[in-house]
């Protein structure tokens, strides 16, 4: 096995996010005559040049079709998208390149597992999921849930947003096939206690999924520590180009799966008297993939290991300490989700001021936040309110970023009342 | 100019008071705190205006050859827009309503400083009142 490469893991130290923001030419414009305070990479986060770069370079020099063409180009071009395959392993700490597989996103990886892990599902088995997921790890299971009479059940929430564990450990039994649960709540920021949720499935041979997307942007994650059977992230939520995503599985589990779409890439031999599937990753890669966003991919994961997992998210965890302390200190704010541990989300409402208008005011103060329900419906529901405004984090953010936030909410504050 | 085009017209001029966008907005927020009351029992799915982030509901009333209206949003912004088109069609003639071109939505900007779903809905609203009016005239 190898081991994560060098992150520069020693003590972590203070990030000079004024250089690191200098990577980033989206960030130095002016939004309504302000400093852009950039507060929205839950939903995406932005790129640096040097992803900008290698996108464009792949364009320029090096684009042919992958894994099949004998010309210089073609195999450029495949040397580059297996490169990044390779530099995603690491990333995570996968044991094998068979074990990744491109997709377009998170959502479309829930999906791929959902229609091949579903040809096994039976009417009365158990999908668990919690209160705290995404529309993504919820909308899959029910049309899974509605093809094969399969049941549904939800890990209850406390008030804080964090998933109860008596709950989730009363909801595992012989009928749950799979456990499928958000590593980071991208409403609420909550860290899921995803070690003790694997250990409990693996008592009962159940199999996890952990939809990482907001996790990965920013800690450091180990899939083989953590020892999931599956985990879905996006290529856009860390600094990666829009489009591309992974799909981890565990070899043993990509080899038993059924395909998920058929076409060209994903077989050895077709015949009309029948077709042998292609080994693996490329089972699961039918058509010609997104190779320019793998690529971005790669670029985004090597800028990341560079500047060290661990220092974004000490960093990270700095400036949402003082952006909870600075907004949960003004009077009218209810901060939603107050888990014990949280990674780079604060959600909030002001009285009596609907999220959209805020939403709108601090645009105008130069403030980009989301506003709404950020597609985890459920979880409004649960604490009784449309939506939320909600304010979230990358590496790149700054205190800078997060006064700027605070001048804004004055301002509706004194705009509404 | 008719009635519709004069009430554009004005407010219009009404905008042209504001150099910057943050005072347009503090004048549309302080529109929307004088509407008329909108009684809970009016708030029908029927009269729910879809397409707004924000919840809406319009109520009209053809009468004498005028169509008038209210309408309530739980956002201060989107009840600024409400007063807006209130001040723009409400107590018009519904042939005046139909035939009227939104020309304001442009002249004070709010097309390009409203937010993609927020254009959506203040068109989802204009569309309301005028498939009412065109109802409006015909029964008239």
């Amino acid at each position: 096995m190898t081991a994560i490469p060098d992150q520069k893991k020693m003590t972590p130290t203070a990030l000079d996010v004024d250089r690191l923001r200098q990577d980033f030419p989206i960030l130095a414009q002016k939004i309504n005559g302000h400093r852009l305070a950039f507060l929205d990479s839950a939903a995406s986060s932005q790129r640096p040049q040097c992803v900008i770069d290698a996108v464009r370079h792949y364009y320029e020099r090096d684009h042919a079709n992958v894994h099949r063409g004998v010309h210089t180009l073609s195999h450029r071009a495949t040397e580059a998208y297996e490169g990044a395959r390779e530099k995603v392993r690491q990333f995570i700490n996968a044991a094998s390149t068979r074990e990744i597989v491109f997709t377009r996103g998170t959502t479309d990886s829930i999906n791929l597992l959902a229609a091949s892990f579903g040809q096994d599902i039976e009417a009365g088995d158990e999908i668990v999921i919690s209160h705290l997921e995404h529309h993504s790890n919820i909308v899959p299971w029910q049309m899974l849930c509605e093809r094969t009479g399969a049941v549904l059940r939800v890990v209850p929430i406390n008030d804080r947003g964090e998933i109860r564990m008596d709950e989730y450990l009363s909801l595992l039994g012989p009928r749950t096939r799979l456990v499928a649960i958000s590593h980071v709540s991208n409403a609420l920021g909550t860290i899921n206690p995803v070690e003790q949720i694997i250990a409990a499935a693996r008592e009962h041979s159940i199999p996890v999924l952990l939809d990482g997307a907001q996790a990965v942007p920013h800690q450091r994650v180990d899939v083989t520590a953590l020892d999931c059977d599956f985990y879905a992230f996006s290529g856009h939520k860390m600094c990666g180009p829009t489009g591309i995503g992974v799909f981890y599985a565990k070899e043993e589990w990509l080899e038993r799966l059924p395909p998920y779409q058929g076409g060209g890439d994903m077989i050895l031999t077709v015949s009309f008297a029948g077709t042998t599937y292609n080994d693996l990753p490329y089972k699961f890669e039918a058509g010609t993939p997104n190779i320019a966003g793998a690529i971005g991919l790669g670029a985004a994961v090597d800028y990341l290991l560079d500047i060290g997992m661990d220092e974004i998210q000490a960093h990270e965890s700095a400036i949402l300490d003082y952006a909870t302390n600075a907004v949960g200190g003004i009077d009218g704010i209810q901060l939603v989700g107050t888990a014990e541990h949280k990674a780079g989300v604060l959600s909030f409402n002001l009285d009596g001021v609907h999220p959209h208008d805020l939403g709108t005011i601090l645009d105008h103060h130069g403030v980009a936040i989301r506003t709404g329900h950020h597609c985890a419906m459920p979880v409004m529901e649960f604490f009784g309110i449309a939506g939320t405004a909600r304010a979230s984090l990358a590496f790149y953010n700054c205190r800078e970023d997060i006064d700027q936030l605070i001048e804004g909410l004055h301002l509706a504050i004194r705009m509404f009342n | 100019m008719n009635e519709i085009e004069a009430a554009q017209a004005e407010l219009i001029d009404d905008f042209r008071l504001f150099d910057n966008w943050i005072d347009r907005y503090q004048y549309i927020i302080d529109l929307g705190r004088d509407l008329p009351e909108f009684p809970a029992d009016w708030r029908t799915e029927d009269r729910r205006i879809h397409g707004c982030q924000s919840q809406v509901w319009l109520r009209t009333d053809c009468a004498d050859g005028r169509l008038s209206f209210a309408a309530v949003s739980d956002s201060a912004i989107v009840s600024g827009l409400i007063a807006i088109l209130m001040r723009v069609y409400s107590g018009k003639r519904p042939e005046e309503i139909v035939a009227a071109t939104p020309e304001f939505i442009a002249a004070i900007g709010l097309d390009a400083h409203l937010s993609p779903t927020r254009s959506n809905g203040l068109n989802s609203m204009i569309n309301a009142i005028k498939h009412a009016a065109g109802a409006c005239a015909d029964a008239g």
